[in-house]
């Protein structure tokens, strides 16, 4: 069976460094840090102070008031993100065949707030049951891609992908499938996590995740840099449309790139640790590799999982060395994780389109923060320390990693007829 | 307008996201002023709340109107 072409052409983002799609990439190439102190709850007893949220953000900018007290704001972030992605996709849904337009989204937690406000309400009472009727419709993680499919229309394959800090990646994969397969034309693809939250902070601070430098909110995501000390949890949303190559061509859609092949693997190993020598992750680029067609030498550039903390960036490096041998030290390898934090179930998505850009633009984003050497990381690696890098490529890869040891990755290719 | 009047209606407009004009006596929650099964049940929540009252489920089956809550509410008081 030959499988279709993929190729993307509509992205949305609504981020901690930008609040839609350019605004993140000029914040991108800048080198713009999203920390900062936490905003949306007193955080004066956490650990940790700071986080990427979202900034200068009304949602009844975007979604009506009734409509949006039914959404937890993970929903409400996937749908503005998504809409921007639709509208720049410049599909005529009038006349498009929604049954054949799927919607597959990836969060890692879903609706983290309202599930702590009810749980908070009840707490308060005699023990009597008073959830509000959206308390469940408004939480469980599939519900995003309901919204988008509801306020467009499309009847098409329509899931959550939940594999934590992968679980956009995944979902990213699975819109490939499908569309490759034949299943559907369009897929309306991403991710939106919004855990900054009591619960959130409070549950990845008691894991010792999270960077605790409260001093220097705006420098504290410093992957590779010898004095990381965890990662900055984030939240926000980033789309893509992918759609089926012909599909794209008789309407005339505008290209970003090809979405070539995606890879997935498990640690099998531990909760939260990555595996020590990498296996899991040597074996998710090369299963990559392998569905796309491409050889290591052909790789340009890297969007590395890079979250910041001690284990994992080695880890990652490490896995890259051995893939890739003597080319690892031509590949520009970063992590936007420095600039926008951690947005676990959004992370593939928004990294995605940072993976993207670079192929149209020819400008990679910079991994920023960078002051110390870490010894245990080869010098010879082009790690694009704190300014973007000029440089015209054809074939970027996607990285990420999430607790459970779920790897994926996607590998995206310069669109050319 | 009593004071239960006023109250009903200031949650309907705030929950359902309604126009205060269109909040009449005789409005039907599902048919005139937009509300889904998921409202509706969300509005007696916040009656009993507002009023501190219980409006058991048989009960709230026969409030359907505006007006009905107010009537219910009152006798309930």
């Amino acid at each position: 069976m030959k499988l279709r072409r993929v190729v993307v052409t509509g992205m949305g983002a609504l981020t901690p460094i930008g609040n839609n799609l350019e605004e993140y990439w000029e914040a991108l190439k800048n080198g713009v840090s999203g920390a900062a102190p936490i905003t949306h709850f007193d955080a004066s007893k956490f650990k940790t102070q700071f986080a990427c949220e979202v900034k200068n953000f009304n949602v009844f900018d975007f979604i009506d008031r009734k409509e949006s007290r039914r959404l937890d704001k993970f929903s409400q972030f996937a749908v503005i993100a998504s809409d921007e992605a639709i509208k720049d996709s410049a599909m005529d849904l009038e006349s498009i065949d929604k049954s054949r337009v799927g919607v597959i989204w990836g969060a890692g937690i879903g609706g983290l707030e309202t599930f702590q406000e009810e749980v908070i309400n009840y707490s308060k009472g005699d023990g009597t049951p008073k959830f509000n009727p959206f308390f469940i419709p408004k939480m469980i993680a599939d519900i995003a891609p309901a919204h988008i499919s509801m306020r467009n229309g499309f009847m098409g394959p329509n899931f959550t992908t939940v594999s934590a800090c992968a679980s956009s990646a995944n979902a990213l994969i699975d819109a490939l499938n499908y569309i490759r397969l034949g299943v559907c034309d369009v897929v309306v693809s991403g991710g939106s996590e919004a855990a900054v939250t009591i619960a959130g902070m409070g549950g990845f601070n008691a894991m010792h995740a999270l960077s605790t430098r409260n001093d220097s909110p705006e420098t504290a995501s410093r992957p590779f840099d010898g004095e990381r000390d965890g990662f900055v949890l984030g939240e926000g949303a980033g789309a893509l449309v992918l759609e089926e190559y012909e599909h794209a061509k008789a309407r005339g859609a505008k290209i970003y790139c090809e979405v070539s092949g995606g890879g997935m693997s498990s640690d099998a190993y531990h909760l939260t640790a990555p595996h020590p020598e990498g296996l899991g992750v040597m074996a998710v680029m090369r299963n990559c590799l392998k569905d796309a067609g491409v050889n290591p030498e052909e790789v340009d550039h890297i969007n590395t999982h890079g979250t910041s903390t001690p284990l994992g960036d080695v880890a990652e490096l490490k896995a890259i060395s051995t893939v890739f041998g003597e080319h690892a030290k031509e590949i520009s390898i970063n992590s936007t994780k420095s600039m926008t934090g951690h947005l676990l179930g959004a992370a593939g998505a928004i990294e995605a389109i940072a993976s993207i850009l670079p192929l149209t633009e020819g400008i990679i984003p910079p991994t920023i923060n960078h002051t110390t050497k870490d010894e245990k990381i080869d010098p010879e690696l082009n790690l694009v320390l704190n300014n973007s890098e000029k440089r015209d490529i054809k074939i970027s890869m996607s990285n990420t990693f999430g607790f459970g040891g779920h790897n994926a990755c996607v590998l995206f290719r310069k669109y050319e007829e | 307008m009593s004071d239960i009047a006023s109250r009903v209606k200031a949650i309907i407009v705030d929950k359902l996201g309604v126009d205060e004009n269109e909040v009449v006596a005789e409005a039907s929650f599902t048919n005139d002023l937009g509300a889904d099964s998921l409202d509706t049940v969300e509005l007696i929540m916040e009656f009993e709340k507002e009023f501190d009252i219980q409006i058991p489920d048989d009960q709230a089956e026969n409030i359907a109107t505006v007006g009905q809550a107010i009537q219910y509410i009152e006798s309930a008081k």
